[in-house]
């Protein structure tokens, strides 16, 4: 096992490099730089300004030294420093983190919980209304684009309702402390969790299902029934248990884009999140806190495919390590 | 030498009969919507628009302007101008502090200007003409000038010419200054707080140097990036203040209806940000002048103020914005009048080619205007094709000159000379800057207009000059103008005094003060 996680290790160093490279030349191969950004914003500029921030900058570099002090950076796990937000990404990546995960990681844990208890329900009661009822909501809410959801969500239960707030962490300037703070970060956290959990929700609930109906139908399930086995054991210990390797690929590949945040949903709520962090600096060509999110997005992605694996064989015995 | 003194009256200039009548009262937090996020608050090195609307509560300039862009006293509380307009002598206030208690004096004046000649590039322009500047003592400063040059009151606002503590940043790399995330001023109101993507807290100075003010004790910006998410704020009663163009023109009606809500367009006098089409002057179509003229005939630009724009702001007459210093009227007029666009597009031989249209992609109102303008056009036979672009792109087409139509809007600073010239005048002809003369137009009677426009003296040979240039460029149409645009702010009717500069909410928060 052992020989194993250390050959995905390296493997997944190489893999990471070769997504640094690739994402360097990609985000440079878009339309403007920073420092023509950074003077559109002044709403003046001379050359002089614009030359000043390109060697600021190090824009005014050959591709390959640029490149080159790149890499280099990340090798010694320097990420840089943001050319518009004048601070180093890795500073700013970690201040948003705790965010992102609290947003992502309860919308993870909701949507997994719920969407799979929702699909062994809608399995376990197959061709009824309950049944039906389930389908059918997953399906709305797997088909329903997340920015109307979140709109719709603020509109019900912000403006209307007025129950949540409609952005933000935490209400600002009210300074609470202890359980009141807690309750006051998750009033703020149901509205963007919820909207993201929804679709996630609807997905493992429809796998879930689907998954659950075709191992129903196995000869070891019979075999199970014959010995005399009570129901609910055998839909727990034989039937999903089987039937979750589908899911949990699924739940591996949302985990790896825990950190990434979710885009959509942070800007509508204004969550100060990754996900608008990466958004702000593509719009803002900042290409170095750009680079900065996708490594440590797609080192997770990469953690966590590792992880799905080794779960799998806890979950299935019967898969073996191959090194 | 005989001098005339232009004494800096104290005048609260703007504020309404209403509002003097009340008594201000102190006390109370102000929630604001600041989008985008600035970079910074140092304003010496970063002069975006967020940055200035913050930053401008916190750092002042030595003058304040009325919204007929008369100097008020600032942090000089006279002036005096020589008689052949080279020589202009600031006093300050005396009993000035930094927010650190350390007093300010014609030594960070001096500071300043050299400093902001290196990081600063409007005030690297507007200081061209400046030969040296002196302080005679701690009260005084003397700009001395190598010829007069006629806008010269009109540079001190403090997003134009900020007071930068020298105490602080002498000696020091200005760009990595600590100080910068730390934001020291003489300002209203002081940096406390900024939690990135969240808020920037503001607490009112309590050493201010004009007693009893600032009324306020704390103001939040709140970082709220989607147009929609900051009206549900305002609706909901989370933010008090909306700046002009915090949210979609559509949501002005709605949101002005609501109780204890006021709407005005005032504050951007300063600014006057003039709207138009850049037309490609150097090839294609739009290199015909008819074309251009035909272009002109063929918008319909009070549709876009009544419609698009909600009745605010005025249909651009010409190059300069009907609220800066020498604009005229009398210039030949572009009525709506699509027949005579077809007439010219005839006269100009034009024969279907497509032409690129490039909107300005600041959400949605920008996006329906260029529709809009795309529908007029091809409505006079004009073969258009829209070309999508985020920012960076739109920024980096215009600077490369790849485009046939391009929308822009520029800020005038009060100033032919300061806001104007430099659009249309062949030596701002260049790559790599979208705010220079992008369409490539070329004129040497503009040109020398422009050149002696900028040093006349006094101000009534300026406005024989201008009034000239203004009926050549309306005539030739090198651009095709559109709206002297008015961004909507929006408050809660309870805050009383905010917008009663030419810069509005950029330097309101000093007189601001909460009806409770």
């Amino acid at each position: 096992m052992l020989a194993f996680i250390a050959q995905r290790i390296a493997k997944a160093v190489v893999v990471l490099l070769a997504i640094v490279v690739l994402n360097f030349f990609l985000i440079r191969m878009a339309p403007g730089d920073p420092a023509l950004v950074m003077a559109g914003e002044a709403g003046a500029s001379d050359k002089i300004f614009v030359a000043q921030l390109r060697d600021k900058f190090g824009l005014d570099k050959p591709l390959p030294v640029q490149l080159y002090t790149y890499v280099r950076g990340i090798i010694g796990l320097d990420l840089g420093f943001s050319f518009r937000q004048q601070m180093p990404v890795s500073k700013l990546i970690l201040d948003r983190l705790p965010a992102t995960l609290l947003l992502t990681g309860t919308a993870f844990v909701i949507s997994l919980a719920f969407g799979v208890l929702f699909g062994m329900l809608a399995a376990r009661w197959a061709g009824t209304w309950a049944d039906t009822a389930i389908t059918v909501l997953a399906l709305i809410f797997y088909a329903t684009p997340l920015f109307w959801v979140a709109l719709m969500a603020i509109l019900l239960f912000s403006v209307t309702m007025d129950w949540l707030p409609s952005f933000g962490y935490e209400t600002v300037g009210a300074n609470y402390t202890g359980l009141t703070h807690v309750l006051d970060v998750g009033a703020h956290l149901i509205l963007p969790a919820t909207t993201i959990g929804l679709f996630f929700m609807a997905t493992y609930a429809r796998m879930t299902r689907a998954s659950m109906l075709e191992v129903k139908r196995l000869d070891f399930v019979k075999t199970a029934r014959a010995k005399g086995l009570r129901d609910a054991v055998i839909q727990r210990r034989h039937v999903l248990r089987n039937a979750l390797l589908p899911v949990v690929t699924l739940a591996g590949l949302q985990a790896g884009t825990l950190v990434g945040g979710a885009v959509l949903t942070e800007t509508v709520f204004a969550w100060p999140g990754i996900g608008r962090l990466m958004y702000e600096a593509l719009l803002q060509r900042d290409y170095n806190l750009l680079l900065g999110v996708f490594v440590v997005c797609s080192a997770m992605v990469l953690a966590f495919n590792l992880v799905t694996d080794l779960i799998y064989r806890s979950v299935d015995p019967r898969i073996e390590f191959a090194a | 030498m005989l001098k005339r003194i232009l004494l800096g009256l104290v005048v609260v200039c703007g504020t309404s009969a209403a509002a003097l009548a009340e008594e201000p009262q102190p006390g109370g937090v102000v929630n604001v919507v600041i989008q985008p996020e600035p970079p910074s608050l140092m304003v010496g090195l970063v002069q975006n628009g967020p940055t200035q609307m913050i930053a401008g509560n916190i750092y002042e300039g030595l003058l304040r302007y009325s919204p007929k862009l008369e100097p008020l006293p600032g942090l000089a509380e006279s002036w005096t101008v020589s008689e052949d307009g080279k020589v202009y002598a600031f006093h300050l206030r005396k009993g000035v502090s930094w927010h650190d208690g350390k007093p300010f004096t014609s030594a960070d004046v001096l500071f300043s200007i050299d400093f902001l000649k290196q990081t600063h590039p409007r005030a690297r322009g507007n200081l061209a003409q400046l030969e040296k500047v002196e302080a005679p003592d701690d009260y005084t400063v003397v700009f001395k000038l190598q010829q007069p040059f006629g806008p010269f009151l009109g540079i001190f606002e403090v997003g134009s010419l900020p007071m930068i503590p020298k105490h602080i940043y002498e000696g020091t790399d200005y760009k990595t200054n600590p100080a910068n995330n730390t934001p020291v001023g003489t300002g209203p109101f002081m940096f406390k707080e900024w939690q990135k993507g969240s808020f920037i807290h503001l607490v009112k100075n309590p050493n201010y140097y004009i007693a009893g003010k600032p009324y306020i004790d704390e103001i939040y910006w709140h970082v709220i990036p989607d147009a929609a998410a900051r009206s549900v704020a305002f609706e909901t009663g989370k933010v008090d203040v909306l700046p002009g163009g915090s949210v979609e023109n559509f949501d002005v009606p709605r949101l002005s209806k609501l109780k204890n809500v006021c709407v005005t367009g005032n504050g951007w006098e300063f600014f006057s940000p003039q709207s138009w089409l850049w037309l490609n002057n150097r090839s294609g179509p739009t290199a015909n002048k008819k074309f251009r003229q035909a272009v002109m005939f063929a918008i319909d630009r009070n549709f876009a103020k009544d419609v698009i724009w909600n009745g605010l702001g005025k249909v651009a007459t010409g190059p300069s914005a009907s609220s800066i210093k020498y604009y005229t009227s009398d210039v030949p007029k572009y009525d709506y009048d699509p027949t005579k666009a077809k007439a010219l597009l005839k006269e100009a031989g034009y024969n279907g080619e497509k032409v690129r249209l490039l909107p300005l992609p600041y959400g949605e109102t920008w996006q329906r205007w260029a529709e809009a303008v795309k529908q007029n056009l091809q409505d006079t036979g004009i073969n258009v094709e829209m070309v999508a672009t985020d920012v960076p792109g739109w920024n980096q087409k215009v600077s490369d000159w790849d485009y046939d139509i391009a929308f822009t809007y520029l800020y005038q600073y009060g100033d032919p000379a300061l806001g104007v010239g430099r659009n249309y005048i062949s030596s701002q002809i260049a790559k790599g800057s979208p705010f220079n003369n992008v369409e490539g137009y070329s004129n040497p009677e503009i040109d020398k207009l422009f050149a002696d426009g900028a040093v006349a003296f006094p101000g009534s040979k300026r406005g024989e000059i201008y009034d000239k240039a203004q009926k050549i460029l309306v005539d030739d149409a090198p651009v095709a103008w559109l709206l002297e645009l008015q961004f909507p702010t929006i408050t809660r009717c309870n805050v009383k005094n905010l917008v009663t500069t030419a810069i509005g909410v950029n330097d309101g928060f000093r007189d601001a003060w909460i009806d409770k």
